[in-house]
């Protein structure tokens, strides 16, 4: 006989603890703030916001967004969607504890390899949006593809291929 | 009278992102280039040992590598970058500026090559290193 099946959790606890760790991942690094970088979730799917600002201009005649830029938003979202991607297992299971992630203790996060950046067409004075699908996640590798894009979600202004060192599990 | 170097401080220092971050470029030769970053704790990526985030370097391995573009005299026009990859060697020390050094090595007439090395204060090992391929454009 199977075991009697849990009832499933009410979908305001769910969706408290999933949203307290992705805050915690995006507001724990103070760089993801300077650049006022945001995520927005649809369950477990990512997605990364760059809200256009006039310091993340790289060159003032065309006007196109740094070139630096781009390449640290396609960086940050590989890296907020491998921790999650990581931590999601133990969000579901109620192992995370919250009350810890919202008083700062920010898991330990994947350490860049290398990133190797293409830039399709130039940054526009918009918002651009970017996801991440990893391709592999092993025990201490990754390899990640993202792409961003700004107002068509078919025209991708660059995308980018990175490596990462998973952090080891504190045993 | 105002040197190539001079001018192209001004014109880095006139991006704002660059300025942004703080970027001060303080060497400029024939296809080469070197601008400083100091620490700011705003470009933070691990809060826990306070060091700098990757895609800061990215910020200033673009720079630099566009400005050695540049000062190139094969490249008469402005550049973009067509891509660059960023190897991370180790954790920048925290509290110390990070200096880029970009060397255009190779120029057609489309494309420039070229790569990059970034140091803190303990310049024998390398934060990072960077490549990259860039446009080159008529002069405007």
């Amino acid at each position: 006989m199977k075991a009697p099946r849990r009832p499933p959790e009410p979908v305001q606890v769910i969706k408290q603890r999933r949203d307290a760790t992705l805050r915690a991942l995006v507001e724990g690094v103070p760089y993801i703030q300077y650049l006022g970088m945001q995520f927005e979730r649809k369950g477990d799917e990512l997605t990364g916001v760059l809200p256009f600002d006039q310091k993340l201009i790289g060159n003032p005649m065309l006007p196109a967004i740094h070139g630096g830029v781009t390449a640290a938003f396609l960086e940050v979202t590989a890296i907020i969607t491998l921790s999650w991607t990581y931590l999601w297992e133990d969000v579901e299971s109620g192992a995370i504890d919250t009350a810890t992630l919202e008083a700062g203790g920010l898991p330990r996060l994947p350490k860049t390899i290398d990133i190797s950046t293409d830039y399709l067409r130039s940054g526009l004075p918009r918002d651009a949006y970017a996801r991440a699908r990893i391709n592999r996640s092993g025990r201490r590798y990754a390899s990640v593809h993202v792409e961003a894009w700004q107002d068509n979600r078919n025209r991708l202004f660059a995308q980018a291929t990175g490596h990462f060192l998973m952090p080891q599990r504190r045993e | 009278m105002a040197t190539k170097t001079d001018i192209a401080r001004q014109f880095i220092e006139a991006i704002p992102h660059s300025k942004a971050l703080g970027m001060r470029l303080t060497e400029m030769g024939e296809g080469t280039s070197t601008i400083e970053m100091p620490y700011d704790e705003k470009l933070v990526g691990d809060p826990e040992t306070g060091v700098l985030h990757g895609g800061a370097v990215s910020a200033l391995m673009d720079t630099c590598c566009g400005a050695a573009v540049m000062s190139h005299p094969a490249s008469p026009g402005g550049t973009a970058t067509i891509d660059l990859r960023i190897d991370y060697m180790r954790a920048a020390t925290p509290g110390q500026s990070i200096t880029a050094t970009a060397i255009c090595y190779h120029v057609t007439r489309t494309v420039a090559f070229v790569r990059a090395t970034a140091t803190d204060e303990d310049t024998d090992n390398p934060v990072a290193s960077a490549t990259g391929a860039f446009t080159v454009e008529a002069a405007r």
